[in-house]
């Protein structure tokens, strides 16, 4: 039998943190792309899709991360293709960011006042060139601060994978904690990882915030 | 393919299930009321060490997972013999998971009490206290309710998580059913379906409580 010092401990949660970044920034980029096409869809302002836009966000918001994990898990399972726990957090953390990213940027693009929208159309400007040079350029300084403060809710909410067998730094220090029967360390370890990555995160957003603050 | 009489026959554990949900849902979410409105409190009346503390406790709680302040509480408190329940453990968690966050949301609000409040209430001679119970906090809930009860129904949905230290609440019970059964989606989907009416009608409620019964009907 070989014993775990606390630089084991520590070298080993450093090995899974690649996993912990990783799922997060394939939900964030994945999210990120299909947030894009629903908000496009959504702004285009067909009435049936928009009711169908709200629904898809009114169901990611108003259910846990943890349901939504299990459901793809096993609903993948139902389409007949075998689940691995990184494809189903792949997708099920895909379709959860893509629904919280179309929410904020549609707030973004809806709090730039209709005058803009008038006076572009009046410039006979296309319904993509109106986004591409009027919306787009002042609604994304207007979203960035919330949309990196969301970056941390993704970072936080990977770590509910590890329940349904997705070995990163949540999983692994269960896993280490069953071996050294030190919860108290190797959870305070884990929880420093945890805050050493979204601490900054979370300063800069609040720096953006602070910075573009005028533009409302 | 699907077959619900599954989850027919165990509807006792779901209802029990439901119950412990909204039950630590209610319980967590008042104490983390409570801890993120004194919190508030101290960050902006507070002395400069308290406001430090404060800030070093809402940053390291918004800032690391749920999940992991779970494990921290339930599993690394006991291992130097601060032993709790599961439910109570969850509860704490809640509780104090919610306090940083209220704590952030309601000093916003409690910062834009405009200065002529302060004066008025001491001109009427009520001490700090007062002040800041009668005329400080109602109105600065009342402005930031909207985020506050957004706050919460992400507090509702973060009870699920709790099943992980075997607290037997919504989820516990879903899962349980679907390894019984091996009605997986079944019970799954259905428990979803619960969570979101769930999650919809304690908005509803909060959004009529609060004006009801904590801030009056101010208007701004």
């Amino acid at each position: 039998m070989t014993t775990f010092t606390d630089w084991d401990v520590i070298r080993n949660l450093i090995y899974s943190l690649p996993w912990t970044l990783g799922l997060s920034l394939i939900a964030f980029v994945g999210g990120g792309i299909l947030g894009a096409i629903l908000l496009l869809a959504r702004l285009s302002g067909n009435k049936y899709v928009v009711m169908l836009i709200k629904g898809y966000v009114q169901v990611f918001q108003g259910t846990p991360v943890l349901m939504q994990l299990f459901l793809v898990y096993f609903g993948i399972a139902l389409f007949g293709i075998q689940t691995s726990p990184l494809l189903a957090a792949t997708v099920c953390y895909s379709l959860y960011a893509s629904a919280f990213f179309t929410e904020i940027w549609h707030g973004s693009v809806k709090s730039i006042p209709r005058g803009q929208w008038e006076a572009s159309s009046s410039l006979a400007l296309t319904f993509f060139q109106q986004l591409r040079y009027i919306i787009f350029p002042v609604a994304i300084r207007i979203s960035l601060p919330p949309t990196i403060g969301f970056m941390v809710q993704i970072i936080k909410n990977t770590s509910l994978a590890s329940v349904i067998g997705f070995v990163e730094l949540t999983r692994t220090g269960q896993m280490i904690t069953n071996i050294t029967y030190e919860p108290f360390f190797v959870y305070g370890v884990v929880s420093l990882f945890y805050f050493s990555i979204c601490f900054p995160i979370s300063v800069v957003g609040k720096k953006l915030e602070n910075k573009y603050r005028f533009i409302q | 393919m699907f077959d619900f009489s599954v989850l027919v026959d165990a509807w006792r554990m779901f209802l029990d299930g439901l119950l412990m949900t909204i039950f630590l849902t209610i319980v967590g979410c008042s104490i983390g009321t409570i801890i993120g409105a004194s919190c508030a409190w101290g960050s902006v009346y507070g002395s400069r060490w308290l406001k430090l503390l404060i800030n070093i406790y809402v940053e390291v709680f918004r800032n690391t997972p749920f999940i992991v302040q779970l494990f921290f509480i339930f599993f690394g408190l006991a291992s130097i013999n601060l032993r709790m329940g599961a439910v109570a453990a969850s509860i704490f968690a809640l509780a104090i998971n919610l306090g940083a966050y209220a704590c952030e949301i309601c000093r916003a609000g409690i910062l834009a009490t405009p200065k002529g409040q302060y004066e008025a209430a001491s001109s009427l001679s009520l001490n700090r206290f007062q002040i800041f119970m009668y005329v400080v906090i109602p109105p600065a809930l009342a402005r930031v309710w909207p985020a506050l009860v957004s706050q919460l129904i992400i507090m509702l949905l973060a009870t699920s998580v709790c099943s992980q230290v075997s607290t037997e609440e919504l989820f516990y019970v879903a899962n349980l059913i679907s390894s019984q059964t091996f009605r997986s989606f079944e019970s799954l989907g259905f428990v979803t379906l619960l969570y979101l009416l769930l999650a919809m009608a304690f908005r509803q409620i909060l959004f009529w409580f609060g004006p009801a019964f904590i801030f009056g009907k101010v208007k701004f």
